[in-house]
C-alpha cells in the first residue's frame, strides 16, 4: 500500500499551461519534467510576467489557488550537466539505440519554487518556478506577496539565505540572519567562518578539519602485535 | 576548626555546632534561583523538570526568575546561535554575583548536533564560565536535578577566605564578561580568550 | 547602526501639533511569554498596539544546509528537533516524503502505528498548548502543572517504544524503527480511555472561566478570507472556519478509513482558537479508540527499503501532513547523490505568524501575549530550528 493519494482532480499542466497562454498573451510557459514517482512537474514562467500568471492562477474559476503553501529558494551554480540521450543510430548497417552522454553547460541562477494549492476546492498542488538571469548582479524576481500574504516571510527568508531580490515585497529584510551580516550562507559557494572546535575523536571529513588546525606531530609507528 | 568526630558527638547530645562558612553556604545552595531562560528543546525538559512529576521545588530551585536581576543561576537550556550569543552575554552580566551557569545539553556545551552550521556557536564556554555541564540531547529532567544537586555540592565547598574564595568576595575580579559584536560572518571576537582558549592536542 | 525596521514618528493631533509620544518597546528575546527566543519591535500608543514587527532567527540552526550536507538517513533526527514537542509527527512528514520520492510502500501494522503515535502527539501538544496559553493568561504553574502531568504519561509510552522521551526518531522511510508489543497497546488503550475523563476536568475548569473568557472571546479575530490570504494552516485556520485539514484532504497514510471530524470555529478569536484545540483532541481519542481496535499484525518495514546508501532517483517532491501546528511539508530534490540536492522544510509555526501584526493591531499589549500564545509557536521550528 502506498500512503499517498495522487490528486485526480485537478486538469493536466498541459491545459493549465494552455488557458494560461491563451488567456494572457506575450506569456511564454514551460513544463518542467519531474522523474520521480509521485511526478509533481512544474510551470516555469518568466520573471516578467510571474506576478500576471499567479494572479490568473489565483483568480480563475477552475484552479483558485488560493493557498500558497511553500516557497523555496534553490540555488543553481554554473554546471556542467551530464544527460544520456537515447539515439537511433545505424550501427554496422542495422538501426539501433544507443546512449550517448551529452554535456551540457547549466549556466548558473537562482530559482523560487512556489507549492500552489486550492483550499476552496481542495486541489493541488501546481508548481510554480521562476528563476533570475544569474547569481551576481540580476537576482531580481517580482515578489508575489500582494497575490498570497502567506509568501511574505518565506520570500524574506530566500532574500536572507540566497540574496533574491523581490521587486514589489513590502519589507524586504534580512529575517533569521543578523542585519550587518554580509553574504548568503544557504549559497552553495558560501563559505563558512572558520570556528573549528577541538574535537577529541575526529574522523572523516572533521579528521582533515582538525590536522589543518592542530600540527601533526611525526606519526608513531604502531607495531602490530605478534602472537605467541 | 572543630573536629568532624566531635562534631558528630555533639550532635548526638543534641548540640549543633556550625562555622559560618557552613551555614553560609547552607543557605546559599538550598536557594538557588534560576533564570527563565529557555533557549531550544532542553528548555522543554527543563520546564518538565519544574512540573509536576519531577518537582525541582524539593531541592530549593524552583523559583525561576524571569528577570535577571533577581536570578541567581543561568540555565542555559538549548543551543546558543550566533545571533543569540550577544544576548546570552548581556544577560549573565545583568545577573547580580555570586552567579552561576549550567550548560545545559549537547548544544550549549559544543554545538551538538547544529555544530556543522554558519549560525551555531560552538558552545557558550567561549563566552561565559561555565559551572557544570549536563551532556545529553535533551538531558533529562533527572539529570538537570543532578547538575543542580552538582551545583549546590559546589557551593557548600567554597572557602570564603583565601584566594580561591568565589567571585564575589573578591573585589580583584569582575563579574562582567564584554558582550561580543555581530560581525560580517561571525561574532566579533569569535571567542572571550579569558575564559575559553581551544586545548592544546598532540596527536600521534 | 541597522537599518530600523520601522520609524517611530510623534503623535500629532489633526493641526500638526505634538499630543503625546509613541513608546517603542522590544519585547524578547528573553520574555518569560514567548515560549522560547522571540522578539517583537512593538510601538505602543499608550497601552494600544500600533505597529509590531516580529524579529526570528535567534534559534536559525541551519537545518536545511546540514540537511543537503548528510544522507537521507542521517536527516531523520534533525526533523525531531524542528518542533520539540511534536516529534512523531515531524518524522511522519519527512518519511512519507522520501516514500513519495523514492515510491516505497508502507505495511499495514506501521501505519496503524504512526496514526497511533501522530495522534498521541497531537493530544499531548495540544494539552501542553493550553497550559501555555492559560498560563500567557496569569494562571501561573496551575494548569501547565495538570497539562504536564498527562504529557509525561504519554512521553512515556514514547520512550518505552523508541528510547527517548522528547527526540524519538522513531520512523523511517518504509515503515518504523521497532515494532510494538500488545503490552504497549493494551497500556496506550488504558491512557486513551482515561485522557477523556482529564480534558472533562480541564474543560470544567477553563471554558466558562471568567478570566477567560473575558481575555479571548472577541480578540483579535480573523476572517476567512484573511486567514486563507495568509497561508495559516492548522488550528488557527479552522478557528477562522475554513475547512482544511490535511489528514482530509490528502488522505495521507491510512486516515481515509478513520471516522473523524474537522471541528470548525466561527469567530477566528483566541476562544474559537482555544476550543479548537480541546476539540481536535476529543477526535484523536475518536482516531486512536479506533486505530488501537484494528491494529493488524504483521511487520513494520518493507523489506525493499533500504536506509544505508539510499539513493533515489533525480527527481522532486512536496510531501505534506498535518502536524498539530498545521501543515508541515518538506520540499526535497535528488540529483541522484547520497544527499538531498536540495532540503526545505515548510515550517506551520513560521508561516502561522505571518499576520502575527494583523491580529493583534489595536489591541492592548497584555493581549499581544496570549495572541502569540494562542498561535502556538515552536521556535525550533519557526527558525528552523527556526522560530517557536
Amino acid at each position: 500500500m502506498v500512503s499517498w493519494v495522487p490528486d485526480k482532480k485537478l486538469e493536466t499542466l498541459e491545459q493549465i499551461k494552455l488557458r494560461i497562454e491563451s488567456a494572457l498573451p506575450l506569456t511564454k510557459l514551460d513544463i518542467l519534467p519531474n522523474e520521480c514517482p509521485a511526478g509533481e512537474r512544474s510551470l516555469v514562467v518568466d520573471a516578467g510576467r510571474g506576478l500576471a500568471v499567479a494572479k490568473f492562477l489565483r483568480d480563475d474559476a477552475q484552479l483558485k489557488l488560493d493557498y500558497c503553501s511553500n516557497v523555496t529558494g534553490i540555488d543553481w551554480p554554473e554546471a556542467k550537466i551530464k544527460t544520456k540521450v537515447k539515439k537511433k543510430m545505424l550501427v554496422e548497417g542495422v538501426e539501433k539505440e544507443v546512449e550517448e552522454i551529452v554535456e551540457t553547460l547549466r549556466s548558473g541562477h537562482l530559482e523560487v519554487v512556489y507549492h500552489l494549492y486550492s483550499m476552496e476546492l481542495k486541489h493541488g498542488p501546481i508548481v510554480l518556478r521562476m528563476r533570475t538571469a544569474n547569481r551576481t548582479d540580476q537576482t531580481h524576481l517580482p515578489s508575489l506577496t500582494p497575490v498570497w500574504r502567506g509568501a511574505e516571510f518565506q520570500e524574506r527568508e530566500i532574500y536572507d539565505l540566497y540574496g533574491v531580490i523581490f521587486d514589489g515585497h513590502p519589507d524586504l529584510r534580512r529575517i533569521l540572519m543578523w542585519d550587518e551580516f554580509v553574504g548568503f550562507p544557504m549559497r552553495r559557494d558560501y563559505v563558512e567562518p572558520d570556528d573549528f572546535e577541538y574535537e577529541p575523536t575526529p574522523h572523516d571529513e572533521v579528521l582533515v578539519e582538525a590536522k589543518k588546525h592542530y600540527p601533526v606531530e611525526a606519526k608513531a609507528e604502531v607495531k602490530p602485535e605478534v602472537k605467541a | 576548626m572543630i573536629e568532624e568526630g566531635l562534631k558528630n558527638e555533639l550532635q548526638k547530645q543534641g548540640v549543633y555546632v556550625t562555622s559560618l562558612q557552613e551555614l553560609y553556604n547552607w543557605g546559599r545552595a538550598n536557594s538557588v534561583w534560576p533564570l527563565t531562560f529557555g533557549l531550544a528543546c532542553c528548555a522543554i525538559e527543563m520546564m518538565a523538570a519544574s512540573m509536576s512529576r519531577f518537582d525541582l521545588a524539593r531541592f530549593g530551585a524552583e523559583v525561576f526568575r524571569p528577570s535577571p536581576r533577581q536570578a541567581d543561576l543561568m540555565i542555559v537550556a538549548g543551543t546558543v546561535t550566533k545571533k543569540m550569543a550577544p544576548l546570552v552575554v548581556r544577560l549573565y552580566n545583568q545577573m547580580p554575583e555570586p552567579k552561576y551557569v549550567i550548560a545545559m545539553g549537547a548544544c550549549a556545551i559544543s554545538g551538538g548536533p547544529f555544530k556543522q552550521g554558519y549560525n551555531v556557536l560552538k558552545g557558550i564556554d567561549r563566552y561565559l564560565p561555565v559551572d557544570v555541564a549536563i551532556p545529553g540531547c535533551p538531558p533529562r529532567p533527572e539529570a538537570l536535578i543532578h547538575a543542580i544537586m552538582t551545583l549546590q555540592e559546589k557551593i557548600r565547598n567554597q572557602k570564603l577566605t583565601g584566594p580561591d574564595r568565589p567571585r564575589h568576595l573578591n573585589a580583584e575580579i569582575e563579574g562582567e564578561y564584554p558582550v561580543p559584536a555581530y560581525g560580517k560572518h561571525d561574532l566579533e571576537p569569535p571567542k572571550n580568550p579569558d575564559v575559553w582558549q581551544p586545548p592544546t592536542m598532540t596527536r600521534t | 547602526m541597522p537599518p530600523k525596521s520601522f520609524e517611530v514618528k510623534p503623535k500629532l493631533d489633526e493641526s500638526g501639533a505634538s499630543i503625546g509620544e509613541l513608546l517603542e518597546i522590544s519585547m524578547g528575546p528573553h520574555h518569560p511569554s514567548t515560549h522560547g527566543v522571540f522578539r517583537m519591535d512593538v510601538v505602543l500608543d499608550g497601552e494600544k498596539v500600533v505597529k509590531l514587527k516580529p524579529v526570528c532567527g535567534y534559534l536559525h540552526r541551519n537545518h536545511e544546509k546540514i540537511g543537503e550536507n548528510i544522507s537521507y538517513l542521517a536527516s531523520m533526527p534533525y526533523t525531531d528537533r524542528l518542533d520539540y514537542f511534536c516529534s512523531m509527527t515531524n518524522n511522519w512528514a519527512y518519511a512519507l516524503t522520501i516514500e513519495k520520492l523514492a515510491g516505497l510502500a508502507v505495511p499495514e501494522r506501521a501505519e496503524y502505528i504512526r496514526v497511533i503515535m501522530a495522534e498521541l502527539t497531537r493530544l499531548q501538544n495540544h494539552t501542553s498548548l493550553i497550559g501555555f496559553f492559560v498560563h500567557d493568561m496569569g494562571a501561573l504553574g496551575t494548569p501547565l502543572m495538570y497539562a504536564f502531568r498527562e504529557r509525561e504519561k504519554i512521553l512515556d509510552l514514547f520512550e518505552e517504544v523508541s528510547g527517548a522521551r522528547m527526540m524519538c526518531n522513531y520512523m523511517r522511510f518504509g515503515g518504523v524503527r521497532v515494532d510494538v508489543n500488545d503490552e504497549w497497546i493494551a497500556r496506550t488503550k488504558q491512557l486513551v480511555a482515561n485522557y477523556g475523563r482529564f480534558l472533562d476536568e480541564f474543560e470544567t475548569f477553563l471554558n466558562q472561566n471568567e478570566i477567560l473568557l473575558a481575555r479571548t472571546q472577541g480578540v483579535s479575530p480573523l476572517t476567512k478570507e484573511q486567514a486563507v490570504n495568509a497561508s495559516l494552516t492548522g488550528p488557527l485556520l479552522r478557528a477562522a472556519g475554513v475547512n482544511y485539514d490535511v489528514r482530509k484532504v490528502d488522505k495521507y497514510g491510512i486516515y481515509s478509513r478513520f471516522d473523524f471530524k474537522v471541528p470548525l470555529g466561527e469567530h477566528g478569536d483566541l476562544y474559537d482558537r482555544y476550543m479548537m484545540r480541546v476539540l481536535e483532541m476529543r477526535e484523536s481519542i475518536k482516531i486512536l479508540n479506533q486505530a488501537l481496535r484494528d491494529i493488524p499484525a504483521g511487520p513494520v518495514m518493507d523489506p525493499k527499503a533500504k536506509l544505508r546508501g539510499f539513493r533515489p532517483k533525480p527527481g522532486e517532491v512536496y510531501g505534506r501532513i498535518e502536524s498539530p501546528k498545521g501543515e508541515l511539508g518538506f520540499y526535497i530534490i535528488s540529483d541522484g547523490g547520497p544527499n538531498p540536492y536540495r532540503y526545505r522544510v515548510r515550517p506551520p509555526s513560521f508561516i502561522n505568524i505571518t499576520i502575527l501584526e494583523d491580529m493583534c493591531l489595536g489591541h492592548r499589549v497584555a493581549d499581544v501575549i496570549v495572541i502569540l500564545g494562542s498561535v502556538d509557536i515552536v521556535l525550533g521550528e519557526v527558525d528552523r530550528c527556526q522560530p517557536i
